[in-house]
Formats: C-alpha cells, structure tokens, sequence
C-alpha cells in the first residue's frame, strides 16, 4: 500500500477532488497546511511598511491506495494541480506498513 | 425656554462626536494583531467611561467652567459635578466638551498598543485629563494662557485653533509619543510579520464613522450659517484631498495603493482641517489636505528609522498633520494669514500656540507616564505580550476559530449565577 500525499492550491481542491473520483478514487482525507517552497512567499505593505508573509495557505490532499493504482494517482494529482507557476505545490509517495477499517477491522488493501 | 436651532445643532454634534471613541476603536482595532483586538478596543471605551465622569465631576470647570486660577486652568470646585449650572443651558456646551476630552485621550492608546498594562492605562486617563488636557483647553478655549486676554497670547497674539488642531491632535500626539517612549517596543517591532494588521477592513469601517463624527467635531461650534456651510465643505474636502494624496504617495513610493492609506489619509486630512476649518477656503483646505496626506504618509515611517514603537502611528498621523493644520493657519487663514496679506502675526501666534502645547504635554506626560512606570507598572510581562494581551489582561479572546477538542476543554457557568442549573463542575467536565 502506498500513501500518497500532495501538497497543493486551496483553489484546486474541488478539481483534484473531481478527477480522483471520477479516477475510482473513493476516499481522501484533506487538510489546510501553511508553508513555502524555493519561492518563499509574498509581500505585504501596510502604512509603507513591507512585511514578508512566507507561510502561505496550502491544502494537503492524502489518499491511501494500493500499489499498483499508486503512479496513476500521482499523474492525476500533477495533471489537475498544475497550473504553471511558482507555488503549485509537491507530491509525494510513501509505503505504508498497514491500514485497518475501523468499522469492521478488515486489514490490508481489503481496508482501502 | 424652547430649544433654539443651534443648541439643537449643537446636542446633535455632541453624538457625532461622541460616536467617534467608539469608531476609533474600530480604527485602531483592526490594525492590531488578532490577539490584541479586544483590548485596544478596551483602551478606548474605558477612555470613554473614566473620561466622561472626570469631565462632570471637575473636568468641565477646570476647563473654562470654574474660576480662573492663574490663567493656568479652572478652579475644578466651582463647576463641580456641573451642580452649579443645572437649570441653564451651559450644560449642553458641557457636554460637547466632555466629548473633546474623551477622543483625545483615547487617541493616545494607539501608540501603545498590544502591550500596556490595563491598569497603568487606568490610571493613567484621569490623571492626564486632569492634568494636561483640562489645563491646554483651558488655556486655548477657556480665557487662559493663550487666548487673547492670557499671558502668553496677550504678547504673541491669540492663535486660531477652530477645534482642537492644538488641543487635540498635537496635544495627543505628544503625549504618545512620550508613552511610547517610557514604555518601549513590543517584542519584535519591525520585524515579525505577525505585527501586521489582522482586519483592516474593521479599520476603514472605523475611518468612515470617524469621519461622520468629524462633522460633529468640526461644525458643533458654528453658530451662523455662513460659518457652518464652510466647516462642512471644508471637513468634507480636506480628507477627500488627504486620502488621494496619501495613495498617490504610496503608488508612487511602494506600487500600489493600499486600503489602510486611504483610511490613514482620510484621518490623516480630519486632523490637519480640524483647526482651520472654520478659517480657510475650500481652495486652501484641498491644498492643507494634500501637503497633510504626503506629509504623514512619509512621517508613518520615520518610527522605523528611530527606533521608537508608535505602534499605530498616532505621531505620524495627530502630531504632524496637526501641526501642518496648526501651522498652515499662518499662512492660509482667510484675512490674517500670510497668504491673504496678514503678515508675520498670525503665523507668530501659531508657532508659539504649538511649541507652548508641545513642552508642557510632553513635560508634564513624562512625569506622569514615568510615576505610574515605576509603581503600577505600564508594560505587561514578555510571556504575556507573546500569548497575546486580550487573554492576559481581560481573559478574552477576540475571535472563536472552533478547530479541535472543544468538548474536552469544559465549560463551567459561574458560580453565582447558575443557581438553577442542577449539575456540578464535574459533570459538566464529564
């Protein structure tokens, strides 16, 4: 099992959201993240005084999946949170030992 | 005796001017941090409240209302608690007075704000209404120092001061500049980014009723309808012209033009119109409010360059529009400016008016603002400046975010009032 996780553009949730269920993807877990990649953030003046904002609002997206579907949603997740510029976030993948269903304790990919 | 027009003209501007603490609390609300929103709100309603019960009490007749002492201020036991004038009219220019001391000294927070102890600020208002303002109105409005019979304006002639360019914003402006100074600045002062304003639409809310009440502020002193049609259109232009200025410099300076200069520049031009509005031409109140909208668009940065934490800029905003308002009258005052074939004196009358109000604000504000430093304390403690002041000093917090684990965190209704609700603290934790 894999668990994918993608760092990306609140305002490209529902898109993302849109293309992994028509993928077959049936759950994923989202949450709001702040951060900054090589760019950093922005800069906001107030009253002439600059102050840097370098933790910007992001979205986390995760999505447990089965090996072999693993790439896919990967290629998914840059297709739909690409727009080509600077801070359109990060995916990345990592093996996961285990996963249970709380509501019937089924372990494994039977879980996912 | 009925209600004439211009007592009711006049009760009116004492609401509108009124209204302005409160809108200043908005305006100095939204530039703080959210952890900070409450009690600079708090800094200006208890400004309100401690201030206008001084004022019944002995501030109204030290500051015109009693008998002359000295030509210094007003014997405070002759008007006390405004006894002596029930029965007479007096009292509704007694309100209108209160409503002046109330909004200067709640201009003073914004310069100290996010990390003053709430009771050093406590104090601190009656002592200073006391002290310094009832005194300076009394000297400029009241028959003392530097009104035309007074000491000092007796000699370098009576200066214009219409509605408070000198009592008010100058007068304010050093006092937070004195504060600021004893008090220090707030951990990270240019540089935390978290500093930064958290609503700045609370701000230009604030602004917009500051506004509104300034046509109190301005006009609730006409009597003839010449003079009244001259307040308004100048206290509508002068911020107009200010507010274009101020974005125009900040274009032209930092690329855009932000909302908070439009709100600081509509402020920036009340205050520099404040004295003059009675005394200048339209023409001239566009020219005050635009040399007053540059000016304090680059004076908000000089505290960067010293190293001083007027937090709010009510130095870049009060002190120095309001002695470009002051001084201005020198050379734009219809008939006596220099401008309009008056000569020196007017200008004279002026620059000795400010530097008087300067040095005695900012001497006797040092003394108090020190003496209550080194006993109650005016600077609460750094764990407290960091965890944010509103929960420190009044055991709020401006903004429920919800988030997680708020069923665990318990609720217990005090104690005196939960009579009739059957359950104890631990079943209220369970």
């Amino acid at each position: 099992m894999k668990l994918v996780t993608a760092i990306v553009r609140p305002d490209k949730l529902d898109a993302i959201r849109g293309a992994l269920e028509s993928y077959g993807v049936q759950g994923l877990t989202v949450s709001e993240a702040s951060g900054y990649g090589r760019q950093r953030g922005h800069t906001e003046v107030y009253r002439g005084a600059e102050y840097t904002v370098d933790l910007l609002q992001k979205a986390r997206v995760e999505v447990l999946v089965s090996d072999e579907w693993s790439s896919d949603i990967v290629d998914v997740l840059v297709a739909t949170a690409n727009t080509g510029r600077a801070g359109d976030g990060k995916v990345w993948v990592v093996t996961v030992d285990e996963a249970v269903r709380v509501r019937t304790g089924e372990r494994g990919d039977a879980a996912l | 005796m009925e209600l004439n027009a211009v007592q009711v003209w006049m009760m009116v501007c004492s609401a509108l001017v009124l209204l302005m603490t409160p809108a200043l609390a908005f305006f100095y609300g939204g530039m703080t941090r959210a952890k900070g929103v409450l009690n600079m709100m708090m800094m200006s309603f208890v400004a309100l409240g401690i201030t206008a019960v001084v004022w019944v009490l002995w501030g109204h007749s030290m500051s015109g209302g009693g008998e002359d002492v000295g030509g210094l201020f007003g014997n405070p036991f002759t008007q006390f608690g405004m006894s002596a004038i029930i029965g007479t009219e007096d009292l509704i220019g007694a309100g209108f007075g209160a409503t002046f001391a109330i909004i200067t000294v709640a201009l003073i927070s914004g310069a100290i704000a996010d990390r003053a102890k709430f009771t050093a600020w406590i104090v601190f208002v009656p002592v200073w209404v006391t002290l310094v303002y009832a005194p300076v109105a009394f000297w400029v409005w009241g028959g003392g120092l530097l009104s035309e019979d007074g000491a000092i304006g007796s000699w370098a002639g009576e200066a214009i001061d219409y509605a408070g360019g000198t009592v008010v914003h100058i007068n304010a402006g050093v006092a937070a500049l004195v504060l600021a100074l004893i008090i220090g600045q707030r951990k990270g002062f240019g540089r935390d980014p978290g500093q930064r304003p958290h609503n700045i639409p609370f701000v230009m809310l604030g602004a917009a009723l500051l506004w509104f009440g300034w046509f109190g502020f301005n006009g609730g002193a006409a009597a003839e309808a010449e003079e009244a049609g001259l307040i308004w259109v100048n206290t509508m232009v002068a911020p107009a012209a200010a507010m274009v200025a101020w974005i125009l410099t900040e274009r032209v300076r930092d690329g855009k033009p932000t909302s908070l200069g439009a709100a600081s520049g509509v402020v920036a031009g009340l205050v520099a119109i404040t004295p003059a509005c009675a005394n200048v031409s339209p023409l001239g109140a566009i020219a005050l409010g635009i040399v007053a909208g540059v000016a304090s668009a680059l004076a908000v940065g000089l505290k960067y360059k010293w190293g001083y934490d007027d937090s709010l800029d009510v130095v870049g905003v009060h002190l120095v529009s309001g002695l470009i308002g002051t001084l201005a009258l020198g050379f734009i005052a219809l008939d006596t400016g220099l401008f309009y074939g008056g000569g020196l004196a007017q200008l004279w009358a002026q620059i000795v008016a400010a530097v008087v109000a300067m040095v005695y604000t900012g001497i006797v504000t040092l003394v108090i603002g020190l003496a209550i430093h080194k006993t109650v304390g005016f600077r609460i403690s750094v764990e407290d400046e960091q965890a944010g002041i509103d929960f420190a000093e009044h055991a709020e917090t401006g903004y429920e975010f919800g988030g997680l684990g708020t069923k665990s965190s318990g609720f217990v209704p005090h104690p005196a009032t939960s009579g009739h609700l059957k359950f104890s603290k631990e079943e209220a934790q369970a």
